[in-house]
């Protein structure tokens, strides 16, 4: 029976991303869309994943630190897995994860309101495809900034794990330094910001269908917003896996 | 003119419309009108094709809604202005943004003709000096006349209201009533208007659908309603102690 609904659920996932992907009906009202998209969903969530990334790459460097000391391990090392944490999955899908959580129920709310007020029933009154007039933007604003969001989580978690060795004892700066650019492999650069675009297009598409699909009142509006972050943290999640397995191997 | 022939509608097995058949005419303010659960909601949303009845025809000027394609659909759609229940205006936008809303979607006028035409349908709304303002920030009875210069925007040959009046005080329900009754004469609009309220229909129904558990019961107009014997209408419509002192004061003069 679960697997059941979960089948017409992917189904209609298909049929809504058909509407989503076809032509805008006027590209320069959908591109002024996109550009407030990008501002709303990542300009918007930029102190956050500031402020997430430098404490994260100061615990996993202190971290780090306590459970590698060891008379045969270098203290380079630190550096090195503190940068390796950050490159293969904190900065791709642990960052995706918290931006399910902000961007994922601002997106279902956002829409799943405008469901309930009527707002879409007047969108395809007016002859709008309503599923490509407001999904559209978001899905590719998102896509196209998440790119940035993620080299920024890099680059300020790396500054967390540096702070650790200026303001902290346990390990020296120039060793640390050293770490960080010991056995460097660029190829995982690229490995996190593939996940990070085709997680972005997993957030914002599932919000926009669990908002877009709401039907009754303020309470499932709620309940659209906790789903979207539910399917959407679960599908991070698996599709990380598959994409690890996939670039990595 | 619209006309619906015998279009029936059922949701999980309960059957909500049986065999409706209605003509809506050009000029006219064509009102649907029966008790909560009658149907009438689902009437409305068959004929603008936001729910797709079993059976039947929808006929716009000759055109089926039910034998067109998508592409068909969205370009009767641009013929088509509605007013919901709530307004159903967009939140992020101004006044101003909402009524231009479907000229910048749809029109090949410059910026400059489109604000000029927006201005113009605030201006037959009243509500010059109000075009910077978000719809938050407005009355209800406000938001509706900007829903109604937004409806008429690009000159709709088909006008839908869904309860125009729900939620608004008499003086400012005949208001509204008014202003539909102007544009749909002024226009040549048909104008159709789902209403549970009396004022409305013994005020401006020239044509009046009557639907009780989805049958067509009764069609006529807001003078013949005061003489019709039948027995749901009249209970419909002349429910209160006031319209019924009205309806014996009028057919006691005839």
């Amino acid at each position: 029976m679960i697997l059941k609904k979960q089948l017409e659920n992917f189904g209609r996932y298909c049929v809504f991303m058909t509407r989503v992907f076809s032509l805008p009906d006027k590209w320069g009202v959908t591109l002024r869309r996109m550009i407030s998209e990008i501002y709303k969903l990542g300009i918007d969530s930029i102190p956050l994943v500031v402020v997430i990334s430098v404490f994260i790459g100061a615990v996993i460097a202190i971290q780090m630190q306590l459970n590698i000391e060891s008379p045969i391990i270098p203290a380079y090392a630190v550096g090195l897995a503190t940068r390796d944490i950050v490159l293969l999955e904190f900065s791709s899908s642990i960052l995706c994860l918290i931006l399910a959580g902000k961007v994922g129920s601002n997106i279902a709310s956002e829409i799943g309101t405008m469901r309930v007020t009527e707002q879409i029933d007047a969108l395809e009154i007016m002859g709008v495809n309503s599923a490509n007039f407001l999904v559209w933007p978001k899905v590719m604003g998102f896509m196209l900034f998440i790119p940035v969001l993620g080299v920024l989580s890099m680059f300020t978690s790396i500054i967390g794990g540096v702070c650790v060795a200026v303001f902290t004892d346990i390990i020296t700066l120039s060793r640390f330094t050293y770490g960080l650019q010991a056995f460097f492999n660029e190829w995982y650069v690229w490995y996190a910001l593939i996940k990070c675009v085709v997680f972005s297009v997993i957030i914002s598409s599932v919000a926009s269908f669990c908002g877009y699909y709401v039907k009754g009142g303020a309470l499932e509006v709620g309940r659209a917003s906790t789903n979207a972050v539910v399917s959407s943290s679960i599908l991070i999640l698996l599709f990380d896996v598959i994409l690890t397995k996939l670039l990595l191997q | 003119m619209i006309e619906v022939k015998n279009i029936s509608k059922s949701f999980d097995g309960k059957q909500i419309l049986h065999d409706v058949s209605c003509t809506f005419y050009s000029g006219k303010t064509n009102l649907i009108i029966g008790q909560s659960g009658s149907g009438k909601t689902v009437l409305m949303k068959s004929i603008v094709g936001l729910v797709r009845p079993e059976n039947g025809e929808i006929l716009f000027d000759g055109r089926d809604l039910m034998k067109m394609d998508t592409l068909q659909v969205r370009h009767l759609r641009e013929e088509i202005g509605m007013l919901f229940q709530g307004s159903a205006l967009f939140d992020s936008e101004t006044v101003l943004g909402n009524v231009m809303f479907p000229l910048v979607m749809f029109s090949k006028m410059t910026r400059a003709e489109m604000l000029d035409r927006a201005m113009f349908c605030l201006e037959r709304v009243n509500l010059k000096g109000a075009e910077s303002k978000y719809p938050s920030e407005l009355s209800g009875g406000m938001q509706k006349r900007v829903a109604i210069a937004r409806a008429i925007a690009l000159n709709p040959k088909y006008l839908f209201c869904d309860e125009p009046n729900s939620g608004l005080d008499p003086r400012t329900s005949i208001l509204i009533d008014e202003l539909l009754s102007d544009i749909t004469h002024e226009y040549g609009i048909t104008t159709i208007i789902n209403t549970h309220d009396m004022n409305s229909v013994l005020g401006i129904g020239e044509n009046i659908i009557f639907l009780n558990k989805g049958h067509r019961e009764w069609v006529g107009d807001m003078t013949q309603i005061y003489r019709s014997d039948n027995q749901a209408l009249t209970d419909f419509v002349f429910a209160t102690d006031l319209f019924r002192r009205v309806r014996e004061y009028l057919n006691s003069r005839h």
